[in-house]
């Protein structure tokens, strides 16, 4: 069972980040970290292949400057190998673009049974990457999983709805984007971390991969942010510190705008 | 060239058009001429909101099976727009499915897609989507450029559902092309939870409990409030994710956005994801032991104090009423 996890790396969200203000994209050039969406989908890969009793997860990310900070994140969890792909001509991508580098990256790890991603990252969240990437390989999908289990060639899946979740199932090879419930990210042991420096990168630009740089980036992304405007913060409002009475002044404040 | 035809993904929720459909079609009639639906599906019996509603016609891929909507759908449309049927612009609802057939139609027509739209506009030709990035504190405007097809996915609430006076819409068949490996999902079997009380995202009414609360036995306290109040209970992610509550009550980015005239947080320290989820509500409460939590900064009345007090006398309050 060899699967492919589709990992971001990410400026830390507890360090708030910032648009570029001339290119008005989001500025990555601090240390990025593994976007905590996607560990989920590591853990998952990596229960799936120890159930399997044999093969390996491969991690396949694309990111600026070369930059493996949480790709050995992953590869510390117990990821085997890790291809990035890693060019100036990908800068301003939007997610068809970064859709396409994805894909052409999973189609260099041989003998993919399964390919796993989150449902949206925590910066960019369009939440559709998963999707283009399955129709670019030609791969069917199921999205919002928050249970897989394979069998028989097949992945049966939990597809998370409005109000319950859907039964699913979808044969092999096929694309399937988790949630955050689906499984609890372990944490690297110190081993792990250890052994993870010495794990392959391979470090890949557009053209090892065969890809126009037209149909990347700036030039490729078919879209352009003309405007960044603050919105307007509301009102500050009345802060009460309880003192046993704190329940009164909320159910005034229910009375006064009549919906008691 | 101006957008003059615009379709919007129409979907059903327990055999009714969903909300966010309607509040599409809304805007979409204030920027195009010619206001079409697709529905993957039998649109038989949604055929006369659906042009109640400004649709002029519905095209329908007819009963889907045990298909997912991703595939199908988009391979239709794409279809569509091969043949030169297609529209100027594709309205879709930021749900699950309507961010499956985005996702593949894009990649099918080689189109941009522009998410998380909260407002359209048309400039120079083009539409101009408005999305919130952290946390809602910024709005970015992004136009398209390419002569592709423009994809929106567009953000529940962001408009105000209107009818237009319109009689049924006409319905034309939509035909869905063989889509050999990527189609071989399967729906088995649908589970819903049962629900008792208004929807989270229609409710006029919603109160939230977050990690505050400590243990998930305590999150009875808010389904009681929430019940006294005629309201729907809501919950942070981090209590989702912790299994407390399922995932229909998460409020925020990847949860649901709700906009009700009573907004209460308990034990919710407001992070962005939360903040995005509910910030649109008219009056906010928040009820919380740090008076540095974010959440106080929307806040209309903030109670600094521990909800493990507070909760109990509010409901016996309410209750004494």
């Amino acid at each position: 069972m060899n699967v492919v996890v589709c990992v971001k790396q990410i400026p830390d969200p507890a360090d708030p980040g910032a648009l570029d203000p001339d290119t008005k994209t989001l500025k990555r050039d601090t240390k990025l970290i593994l976007d905590e969406s996607d560990s989920y989908g590591v853990e998952m890969a990596l229960q799936l292949v120890d159930a399997a009793g044999g093969g390996e997860v491969t991690l396949v990310s694309m990111a600026p400057n070369n930059e493996v900070g949480g790709i050995r994140t992953a590869l510390a969890m117990g990821a085997a190998k890790a291809i990035l792909v890693s060019d100036d001509a990908l800068q301003g991508s939007d997610a068809l673009g970064t859709a396409k580098v994805l894909a052409a990256a999973i189609g260099r790890a041989e003998g993919t049974d399964l390919v796993i991603t989150g449902t949206e990252s925590t910066d960019g969240y369009t939440g559709t990457v998963p999707q283009q990437v399955a129709e670019l390989l030609g791969l069917p999908s199921i999205t919002f999983a928050n249970h897989i289990e394979i069998g028989d060639g097949k992945a049966a899946v939990h597809r998370q709805t409005e109000h319950g979740y859907d039964e699913c199932e979808v044969p092999l090879p096929a694309v399937v984007s988790v949630t955050a419930g689906v499984v609890e990210p372990r944490y690297p042991s110190f081993k792990g971390i250890m052994a993870a420096k010495s794990k392959p990168v391979d470090e890949l630009g557009i053209a090892d991969l065969g890809i126009d740089a037209a149909q990347v980036g700036w030039a490729g992304a078919g879209q352009e942010i003309v405007e960044i405007e603050p919105e307007p913060e509301r009102e500050a409002g009345e802060i009460v510190e309880d003192e046993g009475d704190a329940h009164e002044r909320i159910v005034a404040f229910l009375d006064e705008l009549k919906v008691l | 060239m101006s957008v003059s035809t615009i379709w919007v993904l129409a979907e059903e929720v327990d055999g009714n058009v969903s909300s966010i459909t309607l509040e599409m079609l809304a805007k979409a009639r204030e920027l195009a001429d010619t206001v079409e639906c697709v529905f993957g599906g039998d649109a038989s019996g949604i055929a006369a909101t659906l042009g109640a509603h400004g649709a002029t016609r519905v095209h329908a891929t007819g009963d889907l099976g045990d298909s997912l909507q991703g595939v199908p759908v988009a391979a239709a449309v794409a279809a569509a727009v091969a043949a030169g049927n297609g529209p100027d612009a594709l309205f879709l609802g930021t749900t699950y499915d309507g961010r499956d057939i985005a996702g593949r139609l894009s990649a099918k027509i080689d189109a941009p897609v522009i998410t998380n739209v909260v407002d359209v506009s048309e400039r120079d030709g083009k539409l101009l989507g408005i999305e919130p990035v952290f946390g809602g504190t910024l709005n970015v405007g992004t136009r398209f450029t390419s002569d592709r097809p423009q994809i929106l996915l567009i953000r529940p609430k962001s408009f105000a559902a209107a009818e237009a006076g319109g009689g049924p819409a006409e319905v034309v068949d939509l035909a869905v092309p063989d889509t050999g490996a990527t189609g071989t999902a399967k729906l088995l079997k649908r589970h819903t939870e049962e629900r008792e009380g208004p929807a989270l995202d229609d409710a006029d009414i919603v109160v939230s409990g977050g990690r505050g609360l400590g243990e998930a036995d305590k999150y009875a306290m808010i389904e009681s409030l929430a019940k006294l109040l005629n309201g729907a209970a809501g919950a942070s992610r981090a209590i989702v994710d912790a299994g407390w509550v399922p995932f229909s009550h998460q409020v925020g980015q990847t949860g649901k956005v709700v906009k009700p005239s009573v907004y209460i947080a308990a034990g919710i320290s407001g992070a962005t994801q939360h903040l995005v989820g509910m910030k649109g509500s008219k009056n906010i409460i928040a009820i919380n032991k740090d008076p540095e939590a974010p959440i106080f900064s929307v806040a209309d009345l903030g109670v600094v104090g521990d909800l493990h007090k507070v909760l109990p006398k509010l409901i016996e309050a309410l209750e004494s009423r």
